[in-house]
């Protein structure tokens, strides 16, 4: 159900959230005594019963598709968590059922609304370090660490698996800083404490502009607190590391028009992020659904991580297990 | 409360401008005995106030100073829960494991208090239980102030759930007869919020610093709430997670008038002395 999409909507001041729905009774239980949202343990009866705007849609991702499909045919506008679909021909297919219909569509890939990686991004695009010739993309976190439990994060052909659940966050980072991944090679998927899948991704990508790089993802390294997310960025005229709290920038020579100078620059998350109405647990997550709600309110602004967007992720997870196999 | 509290943020490598620096500060707090050296460091220049998760590591600190005469007047003001721990555990195990896992006794024990709550999906009493697990470390050691954790505070008040903030307020006050406190990014919010549900001058800790960092709702706001004097209110994050320097960053929380006590974290002596330093100077000047 998204506990924390929940509360986001709840403060939200444009919002008027009417039903969760989720299969979990304890925690039906739990909203129908202490909320005072309507309950419901069927999404088409939610979506009968209700008068829906939209919906948020954070299930176990292999639901992802039919729940989409069923929100759209009643003309609702989507956000659904990341990865959008595990068939990427279900995923071309809603994307366009969702542009056809003119109804918004946004997957939660929250590295988008992050201060620090929209001033990469800025930077790239003004062409700071000319010919970007490498890149590395990582991400690391403590998920799973021993041998036992689980739950369908843990689970082959669920959507489970640190490729799905933290990967595609950075592949998608990495459409969103450089550019569409045109091919990968020399995959490995590595189980460490998994029994069914995998808990680290390595590959090499290129992408469609030519510039290649590498991927580096596990979710089993506990010498992180929570999961962490970087991306270095090699150009012929410097170099820039980022993660979601600072951007440390290395010049060749000084960018005047950029106000960027010789050696290294530094800039933090406090900069470079704007407030938000409800601050829940980092700004990314509450910005990305308000940027949702304003795209609803206001069909003119462009939505910034769409079902198209998301499709050409899921697309580079379909490549990664296919290299793998090979 | 004292006008200063010490912090925890630096020991477990929570730093909210560098992910690099907090992988520092987590090598350099490997052992207990260092972070026993900063608390000893903050005692020195004047701080007998340590405001800190139920992390598992505070329980062996609660051990060492437990019995030692030299922390007598010592004081602490537990956050609870430590949230990457249900966090990491809710992934893990599942809500049903999760509430396995925390609940002390065996929940499917319908003898046990547990096993009742659990059956008749009583979340009151489970929450209850669960203060008191998180709270079993500091056993003998003096916590006149418990704090909800912001992730939950905010949580709770997001999905509307005030019932629960009500519950922890009066559990604290009556069954460990010490102040219960909310940390909160969201304190305008938060505290009409609180008023509503009957909850009048409560005890709030929140983000509070000059350029608007983890204020939601923003400055001016911010500024209006604390003027009105409705809460008992510790500022934190005050340095914007380091955009401000320090004396800046002091001057402007000890000149707003509402204020009642100030957090902050560090690592070194030079670092400790010249914030409380500061903090002691412009709480002098008059408003």
């Amino acid at each position: 159900m998204g506990l924390s999409h929940c509360a986001i909507l709840g403060a939200h001041p444009k919002v008027d959230l009417q039903s969760v729905c989720d299969t979990s009774a304890i925690v039906l239980e739990g909203f129908k005594k202490h909320s005072k949202f309507q309950v419901f343990n069927d999404y088409k009866k939610m979506i009968q019963d209700s008068e829906l705007d939209c919906i948020v849609i954070a299930s176990p991702t292999k639901f992802h598709a039919e729940m989409v499909d069923y929100a759209l045919e009643n003309n609702i506008h989507v956000f659904c968590e990341k990865p959008f679909s595990l068939h990427p021909e279900d995923g071309r297919k809603l994307a366009e059922k969702a542009a056809s219909k003119g109804l918004i569509n946004q997957v939660g890939y929250h590295n988008r609304f992050l201060g620090t990686f929209n001033e990469v991004k800025r930077l790239i695009d003004q062409d700071l370090l000319g010919d970007v010739y490498h890149f590395l993309a990582e991400s690391y976190g403590p998920v799973v660490l021993k041998e036992k439990g689980g739950t369908w994060r843990s689970e082959k052909g669920q959507g489970g698996g640190c490729l799905y659940d933290y990967a595609s966050h950075t592949i998608d980072l990495i459409h969103f800083i450089l550019g569409n991944t045109k091919k990968v090679s020399g995959t490995q998927l590595k189980s460490v404490f998994s029994k069914h899948v995998e808990d680290a991704v390595y590959s090499s990508l290129e992408l469609e502009n030519n510039i290649s790089g590498q991927l580096s993802v596990n979710w089993s390294d506990e010498t992180h607190r929570k999961m962490n997310t970087q991306i270095t960025l090699l150009g012929k005229k410097g170099k820039i590391i980022a993660d979601a709290t600072e951007v440390k920038i290395f010049l060749k020579e000084s960018n005047n028009k950029l106000g960027l100078e010789k050696g290294w620059n530094v800039r933090y998350l406090t900069d470079l992020t704007e407030g938000v109405n409800y601050y829940l647990r980092g700004e990314e997550y509450s910005s990305q659904i308000d940027h949702f709600i304003e795209c609803v309110l206001n069909k003119n602004q462009k939505n910034k991580s769409t079902f198209s967007s998301a499709l050409l992720t899921d697309n580079v997870i379909s490549m990664l297990l296919q290299d793998q196999n090979n | 409360m004292d006008r200063v509290l010490f912090g925890d943020n630096q020991f477990f490598g929570v730093n909210h401008s560098s992910d690099e620096k907090s992988r520092a500060q987590t090598i350099r707090f490997q052992t207990n005995a260092a972070i026993l050296n900063v608390l000893d460091i903050a005692r020195d220049e004047g701080i007998n106030t340590f405001m800190c998760t139920t992390h598992d590591r505070i329980g062996q600190i609660c051990d060492i100073i437990r019995d030692n005469p030299r922390y007598q007047d010592f004081t602490i003001y537990p956050c609870m829960p430590y949230a990457h721990k249900y966090a990491n555990a809710l992934t893990e195990l599942g809500v049903l494991g999760t509430i396995k896992q925390f609940v002390p006794g065996n929940i499917f024990n319908t003898f046990a208090k547990g096993g009742v709550a659990f059956m008749k999906k009583d979340f009151a009493t489970l929450a209850e239980l669960m203060i008191d697990a998180e709270l079993k470390m500091f056993r003998g050691i003096n916590t006149p102030v418990i704090w909800m954790q912001n992730v939950i505070t905010d949580l709770l008040l997001g999905l509307g759930m005030t019932d629960f903030l009500v519950k922890f307020h009066d559990h604290v006050k009556t069954k460990h007869n010490a102040e219960p406190g909310f940390i909160t990014m969201n304190l305008p919010y938060l505290l009409e919020t609180l008023e509503g549900a009957g909850i009048k001058q409560p005890t709030i800790c929140a983000s509070i610093n000059k350029i608007g960092f983890r204020m939601s709702g923003g400055v001016e706001l911010y500024e209006k709430t604390i003027r009105q004097k409705r809460c008992n209110l510790v500022a934190m994050q005050v340095l914007a997670a380091g955009a401000l320097p320090a004396s800046e960053a002091f001057e402007y929380v000890c000149k707003q008038d509402g204020i009642d006590s100030i957090l902050f974290g560090a690592s070194s002596r030079g670092n400790i002395s010249h914030s409380k330093n500061l903090i002691d100077q412009y709480s002098k000047q008059p408003i």
